[in-house]
């Protein structure tokens, strides 16, 4: 139970206005997508709920508290790409997340620890259906598989809000189409909150309960800077995916 | 067809490498029956049987006056020094490199010294080494350490801040300290690119050791070479320079099939 609230949010680069009065709250639960044209500052947007950038003006609350100044255990994210290790497997990629909680000084597990935590990945890998590519390196993989990767790995810490920065704009159609049917399996199983950008409508109302479009309002040819992206548009995507499945806390989610 | 567009067979690819090698040794060996055909005696270019004799004798008999084979106790002397040098150079770089390379604070601290420290001539600074450290071992190795190392940490450190930021952001998005991805992230992809610092860096490695050696040592291929040189003995020379060509190339194809079999995905990670 997650929400995510934004309070008259500025982001300004050496002047130059990029984004502009932002409030905004999320439910819990929520899987938002943000659309609009390149450069509109949806990136920036995404960067500053990761803690990769700071907001000029304003707040960002996460269930009422601040922000975290840098990245923490509780945002996962998904980049379009680089958003796995070229130099573990993908067993070692999934099972990172978990040797980081557990050892803190080697970053490592042996023995039954690490036994026990290879089963969990391996579960988890069967959930994104890449069993059989276990123990090859991320550059083995298709584009696809890659990020199905990518999913696992920031699933396997149970995050409480997931990030996707175009996470699927790189893959073919028929790619894409199954790998949006495995993210929202897994969206409503961890009951997450996911914030997706993407430049695919298509995509952002397939997978999203609600859509936000970035603009630039206003525009100035004499003072270009002036004037940064803010929402324009807060779309509830019907028919509401959330309702479906959405119970009361302690019920199980009924069966797709 | 264009001229790019001509691509060797399969007999040409096996033959071509050995042309030049062919020539060069084709040449030489007129040159060198040209002038023992002017006069027997000469000593600039001798000829096969001249080589030989002297192989034999630095390689196979033990000195009169030591009672060592020389090629094998100068080669033992020299591997000796350059193999500390490149050591110490190589575990330097690696500790300054990745911390300048991942932590803001000592970029900024130490990155614009590096820079500086890498542009001191290190055969400028060679006298210096000899009256801190003596004419022994000491200074031999810490010339080599010196020609070497700053611009290995450099590289290195360069290597690191051209790590997708994506990957840090990711590996704190899993919850790591700085310290586990520093151990499990940066460090690992950086060793394959540290062997490639350290090949990059063994022709400068060989000239220090070579350099330090002829200026002041009583053992070493170096120091061999430059003491021949006082009697014209080219037919000892010349299979000192091919030892030292052969050995520098064993480092290097050693030092590409650790890359390859310690790494194997480095090879895929790197066509990216």
């Amino acid at each position: 139970m997650t929400t995510i609230s934004l309070q008259n949010v500025w982001k300004e680069y050496e002047g130059k206005v990029v984004l502009e009065k932002i409030s905004l709250e999320i439910a819990p639960q929520s899987f938002v997508a943000l659309v609009g044209p390149s450069g509109c500052g949806k990136t920036t947007f995404l960067r500053m709920l990761l803690s990769e950038e700071t907001p000029t003006r304003g707040r960002i609350l996460i269930d009422g508290a601040p922000l975290a100044p840098e990245p923490t255990v509780d945002r996962g994210v998904v980049f379009q790409r680089y958003s796995v290790f070229p130099h573990l497997t993908v067993t070692e990629n999934v099972l990172l997340g978990k040797e980081f909680a557990q050892s803190k000084f080697l970053g490592m597990l042996y023995g039954k620890a690490r036994r026990k935590a290879i089963e969990e990945a391996d579960a988890l890998l069967a959930e994104v259906g890449l069993t059989g590519a276990a123990s090859k390196y991320p550059a083995q993989l298709s584009g696809g598989m890659q990020q199905r990767l990518a999913l696992a790995q920031a699933l396997i810490t149970r995050p409480k809000i997931l990030l996707l920065d175009e996470p699927f704009g790189a893959l073919d159609p028929g790619i894409k189409a199954d790998i949006h049917v495995l993210m929202l399996r897994l969206w409503k199983e961890t009951k997450m909150t996911v914030v997706m950008v993407t430049h695919d409508l298509s995509e952002a109302f397939r997978l999203g309960t609600r859509v936000l479009v970035f603009e630039r309002k206003e525009n100035s040819a004499l003072e270009p800077d002036r004037f940064g992206a803010t929402i324009t548009r807060d779309i509830d995507v019907w028919p509401p995916k959330h309702a479906a499945w959405a119970t009361p806390a302690g019920k199980k989610t009924p069966a797709r | 067809m264009r001229l790019l567009s001509l691509r060797p067979g399969r007999g040409a690819n096996l033959l071509l490498p050995a042309i030049p090698f062919i020539l060069l040794i084709l040449a030489y060996t007129i040159g060198s029956a040209l002038r023992h055909a002017g006069n027997p005696d000469d000593k600039l270019l001798p000829g096969l049987d001249a080589l030989v004799g002297a192989v034999r004798r630095v390689a196979f008999s033990p000195d009169k006056r030591t009672g060592e084979y020389l090629l094998w106790s100068d080669t033992l002397a020299s591997l000796t020094r350059l193999c500390a040098g490149l050591a110490i150079a190589t575990v330097t770089s690696c500790v300054i490199g990745l911390t300048v390379g991942l932590l803001p604070y000592l970029r900024v601290l130490l990155t614009p010294f590096i820079a500086v420290l890498s542009m001191i001539p290190p055969l400028a600074i060679l006298p210096i080494l000899f009256i801190m450290f003596g004419l022994g071992e000491a200074s031999k190795i810490v010339l080599i350490v010196i020609g070497i190392a700053p611009f290995m940490t450099r590289d290195l450190a360069l290597r690191v801040s051209e790590l997708p930021a994506e990957q840090l952001i990711k590996a704190q998005t899993l919850g790591a300290t700085t310290w586990q991805i520093l151990a499990r992230v940066v460090a690992p992809q950086m060793m394959p690119r540290l062997i490639d610092s350290v090949r990059l860096s063994l022709g400068a490695a060989w000239l220090y050791l070579i350099a330090a050696e002829a200026i002041a040592s009583e053992s070493g291929l170096g120091f061999r070479i430059f003491l021949m040189r006082r009697y014209l003995a080219m037919d000892v020379i010349l299979p000192y320079v091919a030892w030292i060509t052969f050995l520098a190339f064993l480092f290097d194809l050693i030092l590409r099939r650790l890359q390859s079999g310690l790494y194997p995905w480095f090879a895929g990670a790197r066509a990216k």
